[in-house]
C-alpha cells in the first residue's frame, strides 16, 4: 500500500530558503506532528502538500497520486484546516457543510447524514442554522473541522489547529482526530502545544530551519538525545542543536 | 506628556499613520514609485492647469463679467460639488465608527473616545478639504495668475464646504444611530451617501431631460427659465458664488461660520462616540440566525456550488450589494430619456447605449472583484478538487447573471422601442461586462470581501485599464447607435487597452 504522503527533496524559497530538502514519509493511518519554532517552515510545507503553493523543486506523492501532476486527484483525498478558519461569515454552519459537499461532489443524502452528524459531534447543533459571522474563533474552527470531515478524507492536514480554542473545544477536536486515525485516517498536524503531540502523535517530526532536523516515536527521539524527559526538552535540545548545524 | 494622550500627540499619530498609509498605496513598497507618481502627478496636473486657463482666458479678457447667470452656473455647479463633497464625508465619517483596526487599543486606554473622535473628525475634515483642493487647484492657479490674488478665496470657501460637510454628515450618522441602531446605521449611511452623491446630479439631469430633452447640466443652470426664477444679485444665496469669486469677506465669513458649525457639531456628538463605537464592535458577536433552506444538499456540480455561494452571500450583504448596484443609480437617467423619448428618433439611443455599456462594464468591474479576488475562504475552494479554470469559470457566469438580469428590463424597453439598437447595446455591454471580468481576473488578488471599497487601491492600473475599457465600448455603442463607420477605433482602442492590461498585469496572477 502506498504511504500517505510521501515527500522527496521539497524546496522553496521566497525572499530567502524556507524549505530546504525536506524528505518525509508518513504512512496511512498514522498521527503525525509536526514541530518547529515560529518561521520554521512547517506551514510552507504544509501548503505546498495541500497545493497551496507550488514547490521550487521535489515531489510530493499521496497515496501514490503525484499531487504535482495531478492536483485534483490528490485534493479529492485531503483536506485542509488552516490556523486562521477561513469560514464565510454569511453562511450557517450547515450551508457551509452543504457548499464544502458540492465541491467535493458527496452524494447529497450522505453528505446531509455526515454533516448532521458531524454538527451534533462538534457540539454545533444549537447554531447550525446562525451565520458564522457572530461565531468566536473556537466555533469557527470546529465548523472548518466539519468542513474538513464532511467529505471523508483519507489524509487530513491540520495547521496549528488547536490554537486560541477552551479546552473544552480543543477536547472536542482532539476526540474527532483521534476517532478518525483509529478508522484509518491519516492525521498531518502542526502545533505549539506539545502536550498534544506527546499523547496524540505516533510519530513527531522537527523542523527547524527548513529542515527535519529529527523524526521519529517519542522513545526514538529520547533516545537521540540520551535522556528520559519530556517533549518540550526533547524539542528544544533538538532545535538548538540544528541551529547550532546550520 | 500627560497621563492621557494630549490632542496633538494624538493628530501626530493619525497623522503619521495616514502618511505611511497613502505612501504605501503610493509605492507598493518601492520607492522608485514616488518617483513616477511625483512626475505623472505633476504632468497631469500641469496639463488640466493649461486647459482651464485657456478656458478661462476669453471671459477674463471681457472684464470677468459677475452677472446673475455667472451667478446662477456656479452656484448651481459649487452645489453639485459640494453634493459630492458631503456624500464622501458621510462615508468617511461612517468608518470612524465602524473602521475597527486600531480602535480597540485605542477605546481600552485611558484616553476620553471624545478626544479620539475629535482629532478623527478633524483628519476627516483635512482629507474632504484636500481632496477638494486637488481637484479645482488648477482653475484657481489660472484664475489667480489671470485675473489676481482674491480668487484664493476660492480656497476658503472650499474649506468652508469641507467643514459643513463633516458637521452634517457627523450629525446625520449621530441621528441614524439615534434612529435605526448600529447593526443598520453603515448600511443607511451608505444609501445617504449614494443618494447625496449622485442623486443631486442624476435629479439635475431628469429636470434637464424632462423639460429640455438633454443630459447637460451646465445647459440646465443656463436655461432662461431658471434664471428668470433666480434671486436678485445682492441676495444673500448667492453669498457662497460671491466667495468662490474673488469676494474675501464673503468667504472669510462662510469659512468661521462653518468652522463655528463644525466646532459645536463635534462637541455636541464627540461626547457619544465610545458608547457607539463599542456598539457598533459588537455586532461582530451578533448571532443571526436563518431558516434552515429546503434545498440544502440538494444535487450541484462543483460550478453550481461555486456560483450559488457567490449569489448567497452578494445577496446576503447589503452593504456589499448597496456598494456594488449604487452605480445603478446612473441608469437612472437613460431610462428616463428613453421614456421620454419613446417611440422618437435616433438621438436618444446615442445617448441611452453608451450609459448602459459603460454601466454594464463598471457592474462587472465590482461584482467580479467581489467573485474572483474577494474569496473569504481561499484555502478551501484552493485545496478542493477542482480545477482553477473550472473555479474562475464558475466565479465569472455568477457575475455575468447577474449583470444580464440587471440589464434584461431595460434592455426589453429598447427591443420595444427599436430592436437593433437592444442588440448594439446587448453586444457591446457583453464586451465590456467581459472585458472588465477579464482584467479582474488578471489582476487578481487574494482578498477579503471586507476589502471590497479599497480594491481599487489594490491597482490603479487595473482600475484605470477597467474604467478606459469601459469608456472605449461605450464610445463604440454610441457611434455604432449613430452608424457611423467610426465605431471601429474605440473598438480597436478598447481591444488595445485589454491587450495593455493583459501585457502589465502581474504574471504570476
Amino acid at each position: 500500500m502506498p504511504a500517505a504522503l510521501a515527500l522527496s527533496g521539497l524546496t522553496k524559497s521566497f525572499d530567502r530558503p524556507v524549505v530546504r530538502g525536506v524528505d518525509l514519509t508518513i504512512a496511512g493511518g498514522e498521527f503525525y506532528a509536526l514541530l518547529g519554532p515560529n518561521g520554521a517552515g512547517k506551514t510552507t510545507i504544509l501548503r505546498m502538500v495541500a497545493g497551496l503553493l507550488k514547490p521550487d523543486s521535489g515531489a510530493i506523492s499521496i497515496f501514490g497520486i503525484d499531487a504535482l501532476a495531478d492536483p485534483v486527484a490528490a485534493k479529492r483525498l485531503m483536506a485542509w484546516v488552516s490556523d486562521e478558519p477561513m469560514v464565510y461569515d454569511r453562511l450557517t454552519p450547515l450551508e457551509y457543510l452543504d457548499f464544502v459537499a458540492g465541491l467535493w461532489q458527496v452524494e447529497p443524502d450522505r453528505a446531509r447524514r455526515t454533516a448532521h452528524e458531524l454538527i451534533d459531534w462538534l457540539g454545533l447543533a444549537p447554531y447550525a442554522n446562525d451565520l458564522c459571522g457572530g461565531f468566536s474563533k473556537g466555533m469557527l474552527q470546529k465548523v472548518a473541522l466539519a468542513g474538513a470531515l464532511v467529505h471523508d478524507p483519507r489524509l487530513i492536514i491540520l495547521d496549528e489547529p488547536l490554537t486560541g480554542l477552551d479546552a473544552g473545544s480543543a477536547r472536542q477536536v482532539k476526540d474527532v482526530l483521534r476517532h478518525k486515525t483509529e478508522a484509518g485516517v491519516t492525521v498531518i498536524m502542526t502545533t505549539h502545544i506539545l502536550e498534544v503531540a506527546e499523547r496524540m502523535a505516533e510519530r513527531i517530526g522537527v523542523i527547524a530551519e527548513g529542515r527535519l532536523i529529527a523524526e521519529g516515536t517519542l522513545a526514538e527521539l529520547r533516545a537521540r538525545i540520551g535522556r528520559e524527559t519530556t517533549l518540550e526538552e526533547i524539542f528544544l535540545d533538538l532545535v538548538a542543536r540544528g541551529s547550532q548545524a546550520a | 506628556m500627560s497621563a492621557t494622550a494630549s490632542l496633538f500627540w494624538l493628530a501626530r499619530h493619525e497623522l503619521r499613520l495616514s502618511w505611511r498609509d497613502a505612501m504605501a498605496m503610493m509605492t507598493g513598497g518601492r520607492r522608485a514609485r514616488l518617483i513616477g507618481w511625483i512626475v505623472g502627478g505633476l504632468a497631469v496636473y500641469a496639463l488640466i492647469t493649461l486647459i482651464a486657463w485657456f478656458s478661462i482666458r476669453p471671459w477674463v479678457e471681457a472684464g470677468a463679467l459677475i452677472d446673475p447667470q455667472v451667478l446662477l452656473v456656479v452656484s448651481g455647479m459649487g452645489l453639485l460639488f459640494w453634493a459630492v463633497n458631503l456624500s464622501q464625508a458621510l462615508e468617511a465619517v461612517t468608518r470612524v465608527y465602524y473602521a475597527r483596526s486600531d480602535l480597540d487599543l485605542i477605546l481600552s486606554s485611558p484616553t476620553p473616545g471624545a478626544r479620539i473622535f475629535a482629532i478623527r473628525a478633524g483628519a476627516v475634515f483635512v482629507a474632504t478639504f484636500a481632496l477638494g483642493v486637488l481637484l479645482i487647484s488648477p482653475l484657481v492657479t489660472a484664475l489667480v495668475f489671470q485675473a489676481g490674488w482674491h480668487w484664493l478665496s476660492a480656497y476658503l470657501l472650499l474649506a468652508a464646504l469641507a467643514a459643513l460637510s463633516v458637521a452634517i454628515a457627523m450629525g446625520i450618522t449621530r441621528l441614524l444611530f439615534h434612529l435605526a441602531g448600529p447593526k443598520r446605521t453603515r448600511l443607511l449611511a451608505q444609501i445617504v451617501a449614494g443618494i447625496v452623491g449622485a442623486g443631486f446630479v442624476i435629479g439635475i439631469q431628469a429636470a434637464a431631460i424632462l423639460s429640455h430633452d438633454g443630459f447637460s447640466r451646465l445647459a440646465f443652470f443656463q436655461s432662461a427659465d431658471i434664471l428668470a426664477s433666480a434671486p436678485d444679485a445682492d441676495s444673500l444665496l448667492w453669498l457662497p458664488a460671491r466667495a468662490a469669486m474673488g469676494d474675501m469677506p464673503a468667504a472669510l465669513l462662510l469659512l468661521c461660520c462653518a468652522l463655528a458649525i463644525l466646532g459645536v457639531t463635534i462637541a455636541l456628538v464627540a461626547p457619544s462616540y465610545g458608547r457607539l463605537a463599542s456598539a457598533a464592535a459588537g455586532l461582530n458577536h451578533v448571532r443571526r440566525r436563518r431558516h434552515a433552506s429546503a434545498h440544502a444538499f440538494a444535487p450541484a456540480t462543483q460550478r453550481q456550488a461555486l456560483r450559488r455561494k457567490e449569489w448567497k452571500l452578494l445577496q446576503r450583504d447589503p452593504w456589499l450589494l448597496s456598494q456594488t448596484l449604487m452605480q445603478l443609480l446612473y441608469l437612472v437617467p437613460p431610462a428616463l430619456l428613453l421614456w421620454v423619448n419613446y417611440g422618437a428618433g435616433d438621438g436618444t439611443f446615442i445617448v441611452v447605449v453608451p450609459v448602459l455599456v459603460m454601466a454594464s462594464g463598471q457592474l462587472a468591474g465590482g461584482l467580479a472583484w467581489l467573485a474572483i479576488s474577494g474569496e473569504d475562504a481561499h484555502d478551501l475552494v484552493s485545496t478542493a478538487p477542482l480545477s482553477q479554470s473550472t473555479i474562475l469559470r464558475a466565479k465569472v457566469e455568477s457575475v455575468l447573471v447577474v449583470i444580464a438580469l440587471v440589464l434584461t428590463p431595460l434592455l426589453l424597453m429598447l427591443a420595444v422601442t427599436a430592436w437593433p439598437m437592444a442588440l448594439i447595446t446587448a453586444l457591446c455591454a457583453a464586451l465590456a461586462a467581459g472585458a472588465a471580468t477579464a482584467i479582474q481576473l488578471w489582476f487578481r488578488v487574494t482578498a477579503k470581501r471586507s476589502m471590497f471599497r479599497r480594491r481599487q487601491n489594490a491597482s490603479r492600473a487595473a482600475t484605470l485599464c477597467e474604467a478606459f475599457s469601459s469608456i472605449m465600448w461605450a464610445g463604440t455603442g454610441a457611434l455604432w447607435a449613430a452608424g457611423s463607420p467610426l465605431l471601429v477605433l474605440p473598438a480597436i482602442a478598447a481591444l488595445g487597452v485589454l491587450g495593455l492590461a493583459r501585457l502589465i498585469a502581474p504574471k504570476n496572477a
